[in-house]
């Protein structure tokens, strides 16, 4: 919960991609990935999780994925998706948690 | 006609349509005008705007009827929520208000002979030429697939799974029925084949690589959710059928009922029944959870099978009769360990997310 707390309370890119880093090491078994390894091209994404990680990073980080942000580069690494979580709390549209 | 209305005349006719494998013009016509078809669909596309609960209870309300009924709903469910969750504005409005009302109806295409539970591996091809998409391939098993106006087509580009829609209208689609299958006989079963089929770019659904993880994801979410309230709605009343057989029925000077062990088997009947429901109820409560609902649906699938497989035993002959309801929710029940994510591939995916949620654990949405 302190985790979680931390990321939207002060938002900053470690604390996305600690907690993305926490999502895809339990949804991989523990594959330990870096920020830029490409789990996709690992092979380690099946399409329920490929699915899942669009609803996780929806709930977790309160932003909106639209069909327009369906391009493999928002999420094919950690860094990507914390980078893509960045930009939608950025935009207003989507609204960053306060 | 009222829902009551309708309800009451799929429970006296079901067996009649599942002899005669489809289910009449006027009664599908009933279920759309009674907006049925886009229960969930939000009111400004037409639909009823109801939430997850009243979708599900309605599901289970049809699929203790007649599960072909329930089945209609559920493909024009799991096409309108593709539509709704990863179409473009344009195409929102352009497909579900038709789709909602009735107007037109949907096929989901996304079985092949070389691709069921792998969809990873379907062969159908889409080929862009200008400003259009040629798809060609053959499609098996698509539920109401003879009466679609329009289907959800799973291919592959050259370079990554995607997804389209294609009008049934357009020239090189063929339409095969399919009958006599174990269950969902009044389905309207067909096995489509799309030959050099040209659809205008506009009826692509998302992006490349999207097809199937995402389009078609989010169809088979939807899909197992109505599925997982259908199987509530068999379990629940094949155990009434059962108990009111048991209790009435008389061998000699004894009633079914008064052997321990009859009673015993409506017991386990009851639990695994309110077992189902409870665990659909959940996924209600929390629709954006996929695991949620891979659970409800794995089972209420079980819990159909189990409790209409008791049910015939507790009926005996009169359960093996032609045209016993319960003979017909036990062919049906089968079916749905099969489809939307066969039972063990069910148990795979949940026990994988038994380990995420191990890991996870304190994760919150951070509201
Ligand atoms: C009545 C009916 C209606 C249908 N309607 C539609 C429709 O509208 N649209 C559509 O696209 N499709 C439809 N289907 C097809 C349905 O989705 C497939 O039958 C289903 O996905 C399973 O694929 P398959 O039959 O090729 O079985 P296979 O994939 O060959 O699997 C057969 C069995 O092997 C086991 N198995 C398979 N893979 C695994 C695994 N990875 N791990 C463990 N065990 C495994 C399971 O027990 C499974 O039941 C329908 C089917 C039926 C019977």
């Amino acid at each position: 919960m302190a985790a979680g707390a931390g990321v939207v309370d002060d938002g900053t890119d470690e604390s996305v991609e600690a907690r993305l880093g926490r999502f895809f090491d339990s949804a991989t078994g523990g594959a330990a990935l870096g920020p830029d390894d490409d789990y996709f091209a690992l092979g380690l994404v099946n399409s329920l999780l490929a699915l899942e990680i669009v609803a996780y990073v929806e709930r977790v980080f309160q932003v909106r994925v639209e069909v327009e942000d369906l391009d493999l580069d928002n999420f094919r690494t950690i860094a990507r998706i914390a980078a893509f979580v960045r930009g939608k709390w950025g935009s207003g549209g989507a609204g960053r948690p306060a | 006609m009222a829902l009551a209305g309708l309800l009451e005349r799929a429970r006296a006719e079901a067996g009649d349509w599942d002899r005669v494998g489809a289910l009449p013009a006027d009664v599908v016509r009933d279920v759309a005008a009674l907006g049925l078809l886009g229960s969930d669909v939000p009111s400004r596309y037409g639909g009823l705007g109801r939430d997850a609960r009243e979708l599900g209870e309605l599901c289970a309300a049809l699929g203790g009827a007649c599960s072909s009924l329930r089945s209609l709903v559920t493909v024009q469910g799991m096409v309108g929520a593709a539509l709704l969750r990863w179409g473009t504005e344009a195409q929102r409005a352009a497909w579900l208000p038709a789709l909602a009302s009735g107007a037109l109806r949907a096929g989901f295409a996304a079985t092949e002979q070389g691709a069921g539970t792998e969809l990873a591996a379907v062969a159908t091809e889409f080929t862009r030429q200008g400003g259009e998409i040629v798809v060609s391939g053959r499609k098996l098993w698509i539920t109401f697939g003879r009466f679609a106006d329009v289907f959800l087509v799973l291919g592959r580009y050259p370079d990554g799974l995607g997804a389209v829609l294609v009008e049934a209208d357009r020239a090189g689609v063929r339409v095969e029925p399919v009958h006599g299958q174990l269950g969902l006989r009044a389905g309207g079963l067909a096995d489509v084949t799309f030959d050099q089929v040209r659809i205008p770019a506009e009826n692509a659904l998302a992006t490349k690589g999207f097809g199937l993880s995402h389009v078609v994801g989010t169809a088979l979410d939807h899909g197992r959710f109505t599925v997982a309230w259908g199987c509530v709605g068999i379990a629940e009343e094949c155990l009434a059928l059962a108990a009111r057989h048991a209790a009435t029925r008389v061998q000699g000077t004894t009633r079914l009922v008064e052997h321990q062990v009859v009673r015993a088997a409506l017991g386990r009947m009851l639990v695994e029944t309110e077992s189902a429901r409870a665990l659909c109820e959940r996924a209600a409560d929390d629709r954006g959870s996929i695991p949620r609902t891979v659970t409800a649906k794995y089972a209420a699938a079980r819990a159909a099978a189990h409790v209409s497989t008791q049910a015939v035993q507790v009926l005996g002959a009169a359960g093996c009769a032609d045209g016993a309801a319960v003979a017909r929710f036990f062919r049906d029940a089968k079916v749905m360990q099969i489809i939307e994510g066969a039972d063990e591939v069910a148990e795979v995916a949940i026990g994988e997310h038994a380990v995420r949620r191990h890991l996870l654990e304190g994760d919150r949405p951070c509201t």
